[in-house]
């Protein structure tokens, strides 16, 4: 039997999955507390612990994989040209490698900007800028600015060819540490963010596992191969493609609501569903992950019932005006609040339908009619995710919903706005042991496995119909 | 030696996209590298192409009669996006009716335009211009790509 250790080193928890390859099954789960700040072992020993007693002894591992968003998450800054050209396609590069962004910057970077960054103290930065062939003046002046800095984290440099080895010697001149790869916007019209994900996982693996100190623990696993956020899109991936002997499920949708944001990951290339729609802006990632900063289900409580309008969003929770402003104050206060009374968990679940609704929103594409003196044309932006054939809930407050399905159609598309290209009618899963990271991870090294893993634990809900 | 770059595409809501691929094709033949942004494209998609492309030209089309309205402010916005000595072009069915074509071309030319093309101009007197507005920047056309 092969039998793989899962290990998820968390901002709140260690998780531990045991995981037999062979049936695609989870035989064991165990959790500490996350104790990275002082030795990463102590919370991981305990985690283990529990497993040993659940088990009766640890069975031999054929694989021990680990994910990590502790001590911060990957946090990096990027630098790119154009705010909707290279400065958003690296933006793209470093949420698809599961980073946590701290900070986007466009065109010249000033000395306001270059202390910014220095400030922020990221874990990696990536620069950008020019197409191949294209402008070097900004991307030369950024290295410049960015050399000058007492920036100590490691650089990743991916934009135009032309200067790659110019800015390359800039910022080694300057005692820091590049990685250079190919530019993730090579033509204006092409998107290669691969490269770069691959060049910010590369030293997440080697350099950041061991400036958070989770390499104390690396006698007990293999390696760390990528932080959270990565391997969910991993996992999200997989079910998608499926393997080389193994179909998949077709495009798909991934939500991810949580305390401090709410992630949507899709899996599809969106190309507009109808013929005679015409494509603009940016190319989009065929793996797209995005980040809402601002709609964390408890972070931002306040925000989220802004966003979606106060009145509307006291009458969904059922509760009067004043109880929701009181209840939110509440929550604001106490962001580690977990719902107890039958009120609470119907406002949480308000909560989480908002932040659903506008998070999938903001990740799908839009299609709108210009008028011409030829006739009305359609021009979409982004991706058409009305096709996609599932729409995946993970995460604490849908697993333990009583009715994930109707916190999740809150992604389904609207006759109120046609226009936004959201889910029209997918079925709905959720992934209930919140395995969808593991699945990523073990991907990497037994792709079989890893899909029968996904498979087996997507629990499909009832009303997979259209809202 | 570096190729010189030039942005085309047809500004607006304007869907005549035929002309526009056959002049983007006589570009590239002549040895240009053609950045070509196609039908329906905003005056903005221009600027952000030029800058992040770093190309010598952008040569407008718009064939439908409301160039003059679209290409208004063109200039200002290269100015104000750092490209001020970029060579600007426009061409087409630029204006509604009949109206004398000096009168049209004047009024491009002060729009910032360095030239103004009528229907019916030939391909070669374009190349010719642009080769001659190149050399008087001291810029020359570079091989084209392999690729």
């Amino acid at each position: 039997m092969t039998i793989a250790l899962l290990i998820d080193f968390g901002s709140t928890y260690t998780k531990l999955r045991v995981l037999d390859c062979d049936a695609g099954t989870v035989i064991a789960s165990a959790q500490g507390p996350s104790t990275v700040e002082r030795d990463v072992n102590v919370g991981l020993d305990a985690a283990l612990s529990k497993l040993a007693t659940s088990l009766r002894g640890l069975p031999p591992f054929t694989y021990r994989l680990a994910s990590s968003s502790a001590a911060g998450g990957l946090r990096m800054v990027t630098v790119g040209l154009v705010r909707e050209l290279t400065a958003e396609a690296a933006r793209q590069a470093a949420l698809g490698a599961g980073a946590k962004l701290v900070g986007s910057f466009a065109y010249r970077l000033t000395a306001g900007d270059a202390a910014t960054i220095a400030g922020l103290a990221p874990d990696i930065v990536l620069l950008c800028g020019g197409t191949d062939g294209g402008n070097s003046t900004v991307i030369l002046h950024n290295a410049r600015v960015l050399a000058a800095t007492a920036l100590a984290c490691p650089f990743v440099v991916a934009g135009n060819r032309e200067a790659a080895d110019e800015v390359t010697a800039l910022l080694a001149a300057a005692g820091k540490s590049v990685t250079l790869t190919d530019n993730v916007m090579p033509a204006l019209d092409r998107l290669d963010i691969e490269p770069a994900r691959a060049a910010i996982r590369s030293i997440f693996m080697h350099r950041i596992v061991h400036a958070k100190g989770i390499d104390k623990a690396a006698a007990r696993f293999d390696a760390v191969l990528m932080p959270t956020p990565a391997a969910v899109l991993e996992g999200a991936r997989l079910l998608a493609d499926g393997t080389s002997t193994a179909s998949g499920l077709g495009p798909l949708v991934v939500l991810d609501p949580g305390g401090a944001t709410t992630d949507v990951h899709s899996i599809g290339n969106g190309e507009p569903a109808e013929p005679g729609v015409i494509r603009q802006g940016l190319p989009e990632p065929y793996a797209k992950r995005t980040v809402e900063g601002d709609l964390g289900m408890r972070i931002n409580a306040a925000s989220i019932a802004a966003a979606i309008g106060p009145e509307q969003f006291a009458a969904d929770a059922g509760v009067s005006l004043a109880q929701a402003e009181a209840h939110i104050g509440r929550l604001s206060a106490d962001t580690a609040f977990l719902p107890a009374s039958a009120a609470d968990i119907r406002f949480d679940r308000a909560l989480a339908r908002a932040a659903i609704r506008i998070a999938m929103l903001r990740h799908a594409g839009r299609r709108e009619t210009v008028y011409t003196a030829q006739g009305p044309v359609q021009l979409q932006r982004g991706k058409d995710l009305g096709d996609v054939a599932l729409v995946v809930g993970t995460g604490g407050v849908l697993v333990n919903a009583e009715d994930a399905a109707s916190l999740l159609a809150a992604a389904f598309a609207d006759d109120a706005d046609p226009q936004s290209l959201r889910p029209r009618h997918a079925r709905l899963a959720v992934d209930r042991d919140y395995l969808l990271y593991a699945v990523g991870l073990l991907a990497q090294v037994d792709a079989g496995a890893a899909l029968r893993l996904g498979l087996n634990n997507l629990h499909e809900l009832e009303c997979g119909v259209t809202a | 030696m570096r190729p010189l770059t030039l942005v085309t595409g047809v500004i607006g809501a304007d869907t005549h996209i035929v002309g526009n691929r056959i002049l983007s094709m006589a570009l590239e033949d002549a040895g240009y590298r053609v950045v070509a942004l196609g039908a329906l494209t905003p005056a903005g998609d221009f600027i952000k192409a030029a800058i992040e492309t770093a190309a010598d030209a952008i040569l407008v089309s718009s064939l439908y009669g409301q160039g003059e309205l679209d290409c208004r402010g063109f200039r200002d916005l290269c100015v104000e996006a750092g490209l001020e000595d970029i060579l600007l072009y426009v061409g087409g069915n630029l204006v509604v009716g009949k109206q004398p074509w000096p009168d049209v071309e004047r009024r491009f030319l002060d729009m910032g335009f360095d030239r103004a093309f009528p229907p019916g101009t030939r391909v070669e007197r374009a190349l010719e211009l642009l080769a001659s507005d190149f050399a008087a920047r001291g810029k020359r056309i570079g091989v084209p790509e392999t690729r």
